[in-house]
């Protein structure tokens, strides 16, 4: 069971969809069977972190991975079908699996027309995005990434709420482009070493026979392709179009977490020593993007393009923290992304409840919507508050592990910055929460029965809501785990030394995070 | 016949069982009613082809080696590519079937120009000898001249044909021109003898003004920059199970008559002929790839899209000894699924007459007809070279074998021009999958019958079967390189 659970994580969406493509086009049947298949998904993916085999290898010990599944698929040249995870992918894994049915109870009644094309479409994406994660040949990594942007982008067309077509081909480009050099760069190593295997690469840059210059630009291909997904500052241009118009479910995926834990895995876990070399610019890029982010989001007046901003700033926490350069750093942002996926999550499915409501993303064609829809109220400021960081809830153990240890271990300026942008945070979602649900009912609104959730749509966001609660809780449950696959992505020499000569260890931040979440 | 060695005729049984067929398909139609349909010679004209591919397998079991007076030669290398067009062929032809209205005139001669079309191809990859090389691309460039202005009563036809037929005579006069001059500096006609005596040529400045000459012809026929501007309006003129045809089949002729040339008969001057394919190229991708950005009506943007596929492809000959050669023979068959199956599905979606011919009017396709509209974003993504299809693994070997031979700047642009290419294919895909509009021009939705979805669906599982298990094809391809190893080896200094 051990050595198949990957292959069948992965394949259980891809039959789901093959069914449903081959199932007659009725609205109810599809969703059922993508239901199913998604829930079924889920369930396999908790396998993992039930099973998870905790080598805990320390500083040093040999990168190990687990559910290693390795068959040769193409001889010439030397393909494998070879997959795999650890600490560090173990919960994205799950979280994508949670996600599944998210998306597939969010779509329930949102998805009028051609449910078939969308149904086995969004199946696609969840093999694509799993693939991305536990795949351990870079190119059948490169598969998985490639194919993760066809289903996004013709559903983004197809259901685009105005111009889903130009958003479509923006998206598109604005990810396939880049990824042309990272297919240069991944060739190149493979005529140099012979092989795509994740390990191998490894190894070879770092006994550093490889020469240094190609060396730095395959590294910037590498860095340029994940940057863009995540998205960096300056990078972000098909964000906020991408968001108000793709329908929820794939919104709640497409930024953060593929980009996120590509940039860990493949810039910073095959190329430290560039990475390094590149982390005073991408610290302060991401210290900017946060201030950037939360700015243009305070001006919003499409919520839509708010959240887009939003997200964009609390993103770039993660890079921040991943490109300080400290463990503590590291596990704040993996939780950080984490975060950003249930809470994204919850937010694009209760930005897309108001829009389906009232058909409209203006801010300020709502007003006073607390006394008609008091559940969605509650969770919307839940959620509102996990983004903003609040303590006890989860945003607050990834930003403050990634703010204190940039201000201990890279840089007071630039930690005084994004500590800024925590508060800009706050400034603009709860100005949300008070122009949606507070204040007079807006005039509009008066003329729609102005439904509250209903029992699917409850069903959907308390488990994330409650998620926020118990993240936020128990996060050394979490991140024991994520340390252990950091050690292994990142505990390599050029790392780990300069880890070593930090003071912010990870135990004492941790510990300071839960006895702050306590004290509050 | 008795001084023709044992082997001789099986030597060219593939070509032998496409010639009786065409003759027999002429002879029917002659004696057929004239009212009749003549969609029975289509059938025979598919069972020969088919038989023409199972007699080309066949050959593999032959020991390789040549026939008559060495002309012709059967080795790995001239199977792979027989099987290859008797494939694009016998799609083109289901595809005719269903396409041509049934009172089209000339419709039996239609059959039989394929099969003819389809001997000189066949030959062109399996000759050995310079004269009968220009015979077999007369061959298969008159039947596709004709093919091309088949619908008489448009404007856009004649002019297609009349297009290709002189510029295509201009080019076959180059190539008929380099093969004196290389005879005028070698004393020799035969490909393998060439590579021998090039370096006794008493004249060498004669053996690069052949050299030239030839590559102007071949190049012409693979539509590189900067030999490619009949592309588009030829395309475009031309009905598109024709299309289907000489976009793909006289392209792969000319490909293995090119790697011949240049890996059989000129490997001496490969340090010379290297840089000149890479300068080919970047300038027929770029040119394919910019000009394809502005073109509003589907074929043409498929023209320019294939001008730029046949630069991917030439990206291949960067690569060191017979890589390049089985990346670039992948390259076509992978180039040939998708292209095949794009026409083939713009065929039926535009109609013969094409009254759908701009992208616009394929807005909605996949609401109208999703089992087209799905088949064409999966050409689409094919021809983008994503993952997973056979477009990506033809680009992956190319470009792996460019940065092989040191070309990373070569794989680089490359790999950006897919980029660009990814936005005209993408805006064609996006168009499909947009909901229709009130001015949405509609015909009634396109019917499917037993032919044409057979075409699609061979099409269609090629492209898929070359992405997710290439190691099959890519195997053969590499045995067909293998073919050149001596004349690799002999020039290796």
């Amino acid at each position: 069971m051990d050595n198949i659970i990957l292959t069948q994580i992965l394949v259980t969406p891809l039959v789901g969809a093959l069914l449903i493509a081959l199932l007659p086009d009725r609205r109810k049947l599809s969703a059922g069977v993508a239901l199913t298949f998604a829930l079924l998904t889920f369930f396999f993916t908790l396998h993992l972190p039930a099973h998870f085999n905790d080598v805990h290898p320390g500083f040093g010990g040999a990168p190990a991975f687990s559910f290693v599944q390795d068959i040769p698929w193409i001889s010439s040249p030397n393909i494998h079908y070879h997959v795999g995870i650890d600490g560090l992918s173990l919960w994205l894994v799950v979280l994508t699996g949670l996600l599944a049915p998210v998306g597939v109870l969010a779509s329930w009644k949102t998805i009028k027309t051609r449910s078939k094309v969308f149904y086995s479409l969004f199946l696609v994406q969840q093999t694509a995005m799993l693939g991305v994660f536990v795949s351990l040949d870079l190119m059948l990594y490169y598969g998985f990434w490639e194919l993760s942007l066809v289903p996004m982008a013709i559903l983004i067309a197809m259901y685009g709420r105005g111009n889903g077509p130009a958003a479509a081909l923006r998206f598109f480009l604005y990810t396939f482009i880049p990824s042309a050099p990272l297919l240069v760069a991944i060739l190149w190593f493979y005529a140099k070493t012979g092989s795509f295997n994740f390990a191998t690469l490894q190894a070879a840059i770092l006994s550093g026979d490889i020469p240094g210059r190609p060396l730095a630009w395959a590294a910037l291909a590498f860095l340029l392709a994940f940057a863009v997904k995540v998205p960096v500052l300056g990078l972000h241009g098909w964000l906020a179009d991408t968001f108000s118009e793709a329908p929820v479910a794939m919104a709640m995926v497409v930024a953060g977490k593929l980009g996120l834990y590509s940039l860990i895995r493949f810039h910073v876990g095959l190329f430290p020593v560039q990475a390094r070399h590149a982390a005073p610019y991408l610290v302060a890029l991401a210290a900017i993007g946060i201030l950037y982010g939360a700015l243009l989001a305070l001006v919003q007046k499409d919520f839509w393009k708010l959240l887009a901003y939003g997200t964009m700033s609390s993103l770039s926490f993660c890079t921040l923290g991943i490109y300080g350069f400290t463990i503590a750093g590291l596990d704040g942002s993996v939780f950080q992304t984490l975060n950003e996926g249930v809470i994204g999550a919850a937010l694009f499915v209760l930005l897309g409840v108001l829009y389906d409501r009232f058909g409209t993303s203006k801010i300020e064609s709502y007003g006073g919507l607390a006394k008609k829809t008091p559940a969605l109220a509650t969770l919307f400021v839940i959620t509102s508050l996990a983004m903003i960081g609040l303590p006890m809830l989860n945003g607050f153990v990834g930003e403050f592990l990634v703010l204190s240890s940039t201000f201990t271990g890279v840089s007071k300026g630039w930690a005084a910055a994004a500590t800024v942008g925590v508060i800009l945070s706050a400034a603009y979602m709860l100005s949300l929460v008070q122009k949606v649900f507070y204040g007079p009912l807006s005039d509009g609104l008066t003329l729609d029965s102005g439904r509250d959730l209903d029992f699917r749509e409850q069903l959907v966001v308390w488990p994330l809501a409650i998620l926020m609660l118990v993240m936020g809780l128990t996060p050394n449950f979490w991140l024991t785990g994520i340390e252990t696959g950091l050690q292994q992505a990142a505990g390599y020499p050029a790392i780990r030394s300069m880890m070593l000569s930090n003071p912010s260890s990870f135990v004492v931040v941790s510990q300071q995070v839960v006895h702050k979440g306590g004290k509050q | 016949m008795n001084t023709v060695p044992d082997l001789g005729l099986y030597r060219i049984l593939p070509e032998v069982v496409l010639t009786l067929t065409g003759v027999l398909v002429m002879l029917l139609d002659a004696a057929l009613p004239p009212a009749s349909t003549r969609r029975g010679l289509g059938w025979v004209s598919a069972f020969g082809v088919m038989a023409a591919l199972w007699a080309s397998l066949w050959q593999l079991s032959l020991p390789s080696g040549t026939a008559f007076y060495n002309t012709v030669q059967t080795d790995a290398f001239s199977v792979f590519f027989h099987v290859l067009i008797c494939g694009i062929v016998l799609v083109a032809l289901l595809l005719s079937l269903d396409a041509l209205p049934a009172d089209q005139h000339h419709r039996g001669e239609f059959f039989a120009l394929m099969v003819f079309g389809a001997v000189g191809m066949c030959l062109m990859t399996s000759a050995v000898e310079l004269l009968v090389v220009f015979i077999a691309l007369e061959i298969s460039s008159i039947s596709t001249y004709i093919l091309a202005g088949y619908r008489k009563h448009t404007g856009k036809g004649p002019e297609a044909a009349i297009k290709y037929f002189l510029l295509g005579s201009f080019a076959t006069g180059f190539f008929l021109y380099g093969v004196a001059m290389i005879f005028g500096a070698t004393g020799r006609t035969q490909i393998n003898d060439i590579a021998t005596y090039i370096p006794l040529a008493q004249s060498h400045s004669l053996v690069l003004i052949a050299f030239a000459l030839l590559m102007v012809g071949v190049l012409f026929k693979v539509s590189a920059a900067p030999f490619h501007v009949w592309t588009p309006d030829v395309y475009e003129g031309a009905p598109s199970p024709v299309v289907a045809l000489m976009s793909t089949a006289p392209k792969a002729a000319a490909f293995a008559l090119l790697i011949r040339l240049l890996y059989g008969c000129f490997p001496i001057l490969q340090p010379m002929w290297t840089p000149l394919m890479w300068a080919v190229a970047v300038l027929s991708m770029t040119v394919g790839n910019l000009a394809a950005l502005r073109q509003q009506n589907v074929k043409r943007m498929l023209a320019y899209s294939s001008i730029a596929h046949a630069g991917y492809l030439l990206a291949a000959f960067a690569g060191l000894g017979t890589s390049g050669i089985a990346a670039a023979s992948f390259y076509i068959a992978a180039y040939a699924a998708m292209n095949v199956g794009i026409f083939a599905v713009v065929s039926v979606v535009s109609g013969y007459e094409e009254t759908l011919p701009l992208i616009a009017d394929f807005r909605g396709l996949i609401y109208r007809a999703p089992l087209l509209g799905s088949l064409l974003l999966f050409f689409l993504i094919s021809l983008i070279g994503i993952p997973f299809t056979g477009g990506f693994f033809g680009k992956f070997y190319s470009f792996s074998t460019a940065l092989g031979g040191g070309a990373v700047w070569l794989a680089v642009i490359g790999l950006l021009n897919s980029g660009v290419a990814a936005a005209y294919y993408l805006k064609l895909a996006v168009t499909v999958a947009q909901p229709p509009t009130l001015e949405t021009k509609t015909s009634p939705a396109p019917q499917i019958g037993v032919a044409v979805g057979a075409a699609l669906a061979f099409s269609a599982l090629a492209t898929l079967l070359l992405g997710i298990a290439p190691g099959k094809i890519l195997s053969a391809a590499q045995s067909a390189a293998q073919t050149f190893t001596t004349g690799l080896s002999s020039s290796a200094k």
